[in-house]
């Protein structure tokens, strides 16, 4: 039986009071949550909840967006990333994002990946070469794709797109990787594939993981959020919140008494 | 968790649920029978009665097997998470210790049928009864402690148990004196003595499903050292 932990670990982000506007409608009703360092976080609850709005903020990607707005204090290496003069660009690199259906770029595999570093970093053809592999491997795609590393990315099948996604924003050395539902378009090969994945990942990255898949949520994170109309309902250890939750909307959500 | 519980949304995960609490309280049901019917043999020296039980025990063990199978064929194809998993893994611990009962019955159905034509001492006899009642009190208050979801009750039935014990030992003295006053009771008591000691683990099965029903209750163990009367009367009281 695991014994309950405390908590004494580094917050890589660290949420407090956090409101977030769609226009006048406030969706999310001040949001205090830590995002360890080096561990998975995974945010569950019911579709409207505000799992993906929150993921969104950690790295100003609704500043795309006229009308959304945050209010609050989202704290990564020591600064309010919600301030004026903060580099969206510099930001974004440092915190990266994964999406529901995989994007690859337009390009070859191998310029995928490479695009990304080019828009940082100016290194010579082997040691791009060299980072290219790394990150191939470190998504697990380098032997499925390393003799065809010119052909599309857009020849590749769904999970290896996935795959390629990460590959590339791992490419460029993130902190935080975000991954909003990253298996929701897979087959269970693949998405056992990136499970694995986020498993070695969390070794050098902190995640955080907004998913549908409760047992995903359950089988990959350390820790779990609960959120519910807008409120963080709960958190805590992922063994706790799936063993022994101590709110009944939790609760509820998790055994399928929810509606 | 107090409070309404809402059903499941996939009725038919509430229904094996519900299967599963009844197939407990059916296995309970039987354990209880069996254990009291099997002293009635003993006391009544009643070679049929104890025959009856010994036949009856295999209801247990195909019932054992039924809830072991379908606690799981839910972890498989339910995946239940918190009081849900906690549900099934009580069921399924506490048919191991429902199935032991059972088993204990039979053993003093056996020992029922070894005596059946001796004399019994009577204050013996009489102490032993006692054991027995409160030992299928205990067993009764468990059980309906865990169809109620009741973890005060289940904590009460844990406390108890220690009265079983004071019992046993008590027993154990008196058979001991009869012992050595004749020889030829030695026969009769050591079956007795073992018959007690059934009776006394028949009270720790309890008391694990006790804890049992706590954690499925609490989410929590009874964190409490059991109470134990460890200390066994030691031989040297006897000697002359």
């Amino acid at each position: 039986m695991f014994a309950r932990m405390v908590d004494t670990q580094t917050e890589a982000i660290s949420v407090k009071n956090l409101r977030f506007f769609y226009g006048e409608r406030e969706a999310l009703h001040g949001i205090n949550i830590p995002l360890y360092a080096r561990q998975v976080t995974a945010f569950i609850g019911p579709s409207g909840c505000g799992k993906s709005t929150l993921l969104r903020v950690l790295n100003r990607m609704y500043d795309l967006y006229p009308k959304q707005r945050a209010e609050g204090e989202v704290i990564f290496d020591g600064r309010n990333i919600l301030e004026r003069g903060i580099d969206l660009n510099l930001l974004r690199s440092r915190i990266g994002m994964v999406f529901q259906k995989p994007t690859p770029f337009p390009m070859t595999i191998y310029e995928n990946i490479a695009f990304g570093i080019r828009l940082y970093e100016r290194l010579p053809k082997s040691e791009l070469d060299g980072r290219v592999e790394t990150a191939l491997q470190k998504a697990a795609l380098w032997n499925e794709v390393k003799d065809k590393l010119s052909a599309s990315g857009m020849s590749l099948s769904g999970g290896q797109q996935q795959r390629l996604c990460i590959a590339r924003t791992v490419a460029i050395r993130p902190e935080v990787i975000l991954l909003d539902e990253p298996c929701s378009a897979l087959d269970p090969i693949s998405t056992a594939k990136v499970e694995e994945l986020i498993d070695e990942l969390k070794r050098d990255f902190t995640i955080a993981i907004v998913t549908h898949n409760m047992q995903q949520a359950a089988r990959v994170s350390q820790h779990t959020a609960f959120m519910y109309l807008g409120d963080l309902a709960e958190f805590g250890l992922t063994t706790d919140i799936f063993t022994r939750p101590q709110d009944k909307r939790t609760q509820d959500y998790i055994t399928g008494r929810f509606g | 968790m107090k409070g309404f519980m809402n059903d499941h949304t996939v009725r038919s995960y509430e229904d094996e649920l519900a299967l599963l609490d009844k197939k407990i309280a059916q296995m309970g049901g039987i354990a209880e029978q069996n254990l009291g019917q099997s002293f009635d043999a003993l006391e009544r020296r009643d070679p049929n009665l104890a025959e009856n039980v010994i036949k009856s025990d295999r209801s247990i063990d195909v019932l054992q097997r039924e809830i072991e199978d379908q606690v799981i064929s839910m972890i498989a194809r339910r995946q239940p998470m918190a009081d849900d998993l906690r549900h099934v893994m009580s069921a399924l611990r506490i048919t191991g210790d429902l199935e032991r009962v059972g088993d204990l019955a039979k053993n003093i159905a056996k020992r029922a049928l070894a005596i059946a034509h001796e004399t019994h001492p009577k204050p013996v006899i009489t102490g032993f009864r006692h054991m027995v009642e409160l030992a299928l009190r205990q067993l009764k208050d468990v059980l309906d402690a865990y169809a109620d979801r009741d973890a005060a009750r289940a904590l009460q039935v844990w406390h108890e148990d220690a009265q079983i014990d004071a019992m046993y030992n008590s027993l154990f003295r008196e058979l001991l004196t009869y012992m050595m006053e004749d020889p030829r009771n030695i026969g009769l008591s050591t079956h007795l003595l073992f018959g007690a000691k059934n009776i006394e683990r028949v009270g720790d099965h309890t008391t694990n499903i006790a804890e049992t029903v706590h954690f499925m209750v609490t989410g929590n163990s009874i964190t409490e050292d059991r109470p134990k009367i460890e200390q066994v009367a030691p031989v040297s009281q006897f000697k002359s």
